[in-house]
């Protein structure tokens, strides 16, 4: 069995009455990418400090190669620090400092190498990471993306064997976001460290983690490769993956959000490896009229519930939005259209009107929905399929409400 | 019970605050004797203590120069007007150098320096504090005390007697000017005067005053700055501008405190 590089065991951590870390147990095996997930505030960032010392524990063992930090001496421990490096939330770049002094200040200051030597290092370091022509600016003069990609940089300018990144990728645009996590999947092959990545950018971040772990109230909840997570049958875990603490009262918001396919396109694309996916576009015909007979909150609810029950019927993997105002999008990766009209059956049969609606509804009515199927290649692009979808419709369905 | 317990409040606040104030001294004594050891560990930071003692000692010559000159003519203005009163307008170049070799120079230019470098260095710190600078130093293995501290300290003790010596000649000069040249009191008396009352001792004193002054400033200031995600009055932005204000309140209150305590020992 392999030994773990570093292990949390038990550990507790509370800031006055903040309970934060409470029992978290967590391996991290050497040359690994693992990424951390979970709610936000929920310990992470917490977690990464006490990895490089930032933090103590105020009770449990961090294990590092089998001995507790804890029992190191000094001089251990300062190498211990050596071998990591920090990628900060904020970057935490030195906004007094030029990008080419902050990229080599971690050179200069603890490192007995010549300025040529420093300077090569640097100039190379910018050169893989497209950094070109900003030696001499100030962080505060950069973009976002480019501040993340000088705290990189900076990050793995010492050649580091572990790397801390505290969400590399916030506030990043998606060609960005994509960008830095190949970076780092490059550079993890590259020299060889071991990563430990917290993310929220699912599912994007699990195609260049090799174990994801999430934690949930300052307890390790899961641990476990990508499949492992699919399957994953722990309602807390589904809910988070699925992005389901807003699928009832605050989904208002969310198709104007759902553009045109456009955030399906996005979730599509960041799927690789899967053999293809199908798409599922359920819409409701007759929503309107509803919304004019029985008033907005019937129609809303509705709408809502359809949701809701496609997020309980799909897998974890799988995607679910509201496309437009009366319509959802379902995106199933590696799934046959078969298996897909099978799964929007089952999703039709799960709905019943009157346990919908809160109040009763004014009179009898019908609510017609029509589903459309679309099979795709991974290559193929989703914006066309989507569009493809609409034309053809092969499935209609008849939901009645009777007094 | 009730009556009890409201009788022990305000010994549970008092001992509340003296261990507070106890802890608070002692933290801030740890501070500077790491600063203070730091400035000498290898390698020396020769560059950055050169870039501190510009910014701290070169930049602030014009303010001193000017609050020098002022203090001297009106302490011109003022010892003539008293000594008119007794005949002995001669003593003037003697009282006006006394007064600022013994306390004036040196307290006013370590209340000056405060104004100008303290709040700046108490400003600079609490803002890399709450961005995460002085964490990102830590994980870098860079000791953020070392690194950001210790220049400050080796500047701020190598500028404060230059520039405590330039506030008081600029001050004599004051004095002369007011003395002199627009009451009319001779040079030469005003000047012999100086040479014959003003010995080595009240120069060292002076000295021994502007070193001690200095470290106040930086310890002070820094510690305030370095701290300031602990502080329970504010956080973010508002943390940093409470930072600064206690750093220069507390700066200045400590260097009359520790002013006085000097003086009686001088004396």
């Amino acid at each position: 069995m392999r030994e773990p590089l570093i292990q949390f065991k038990n550990v507790y951590k509370s800031f006055g009455e903040n309970h934060v870390l409470n029992g978290t147990d967590l391996s991290i095996y050497k040359g690994e990418i693992i990424t951390i997930i979970g709610k936000s505030g929920g310990g992470k960032s917490v977690l990464l400090k006490h990895i490089i010392g930032l933090l103590e524990q105020d009770s449990g063992t961090i294990l590092f190669e089998g001995c507790p930090v804890s029992d190191m001496n000094k001089a251990e421990r300062k190498a211990l620090k050596r071998k990591c490096s920090y990628m900060f939330q904020g970057t935490a770049l030195f906004d007094s400092l030029t990008i080419y002094e902050n990229i080599a200040l971690p050179l200069k200051e603890t490192t007995s190498l010549t300025g040529s030597e420093i300077n090569r290092r640097v100039r190379d370091k910018m050169e893989q990471l497209d950094l070109h022509e900003i030696d001499e600016k100030y962080p505060s003069q950069l973009s976002g993306g480019m501040k993340k990609r000088v705290a990189l940089a900076r990050a793995l300018i010492t050649d580091p064997e572990i790397v801390l990144f505290d969400e590399p990728t916030t506030g990043l645009d998606p060609i960005r976001k994509k960008a830095v996590h190949k970076m780092i999947s490059e550079y993890q092959q590259k020299f060889g460290f071991t990563g430990v990545v917290i993310s929220h950018d699912i599912p994007d971040i699990f195609n260049i983690s090799q174990r994801i772990a999430m934690l949930n109230d300052g307890r390790v909840l899961f641990e476990g490769s990508q499949d492992e997570l699919s399957a994953a049958s722990d309602p807390a875990i589904k809910e988070f993956i699925q992005g389901m603490e807003i699928r009832h009262e605050k989904m208002d918001c969310i198709p104007s959000l759902a553009e045109k396919g456009k955030l399906a396109g996005a979730r599509a694309y960041a799927m690789p490896g899967q053999t293809g996916f199908s798409i599922i576009l359920l819409h409701l015909d007759n929503l309107n009229e509803i919304t004019l007979s029985q008033g907005p909150g019937a129609s809303k609810a509705i709408l809502n519930s359809f949701v809701s029950k496609a997020h309980d019927c799909i897998r974890n993997t799988d995607s679910c939005f509201f496309y437009g105002q009366d319509g959802i999008l379902i995106l199933l990766p590696g799934l046959s259209r078969d298996k897909a009209e099978i799964m929007c059956d089952r999703l039709i049969s799960m709905i019943n009107i009157s346990d919908i609606l809160e109040k009763e509804p004014i009179s009898n009515f019908c609510l017609f929905a029509s589903a459309s199927f679309a099979e795709a290649s991974s290559g193929n692009r989703p914006e066309e399929i989507i569009v493809g979808s609409e034309f053809k419709q092969s499935k209609k369905y008849k939901l009645s409400y009777c007094k | 019970m009730f009556r009890a317990s409201s009788l022990i409040i305000p010994f549970t606040a008092l001992g509340k605050g003296t261990i507070f104030i106890t802890q608070e001294m002692g933290r801030i004594a740890i501070f500077f004797f790491k600063s203070l050891v730091l400035v000498f560990s290898r390698p020396f930071q020769i560059g950055k203590i050169i870039q501190q003692t510009y910014f701290i000692g070169t930049k602030s010559l014009f303010v001193i120069c000017l609050t020098g000159g002022f203090t001297g003519m009106v302490l011109g203005l003022q010892g003539y007007y008293t000594l008119v009163k007794f005949g002995s307008t001669g003593f003037l170049g003697a009282a006006v150098a006394l007064t600022l070799i013994r306390e004036l120079g040196p307290v006013l230019t370590a209340i000056m320096v405060t104004g100008r470098a303290g709040s700046a260095m108490a400003a600079e710190v609490g803002i890399m504090r709450i961005s995460e600078e002085i964490d990102a130093l830590e994980t870098m293995d860079i000791n953020p005390i070392r690194f950001l501290v210790s220049p400050k300290l080796a500047a701020t003790l190598i500028s404060m007697p230059l520039l405590t010596a330039l506030f008081d000649v600029v001050g004599i000069l004051g004095g002369y000017l007011t003395g002199s040249v627009l009451l009319g009191i001779s040079p030469g008396v005003y000047f012999t005067r100086i040479e014959t009352s003003v010995v080595l001792e009240d120069v060292t004193g002076g000295f021994i005053k502007s070193i001690v002054f200095a470290a106040v400033i930086v310890t002070i200031c820094c510690f305030q700055g370095y701290f300031t995600h602990t502080r329970t009055d504010g956080f973010g932005a508002k943390g940093v501008s409470n930072s600064t204000t206690s750093a220069v309140v507390i700066s200045c209150v400590l260097i009359l405190v520790t002013d006085y305590i000097l003086t009686s020992f001088l004396l």
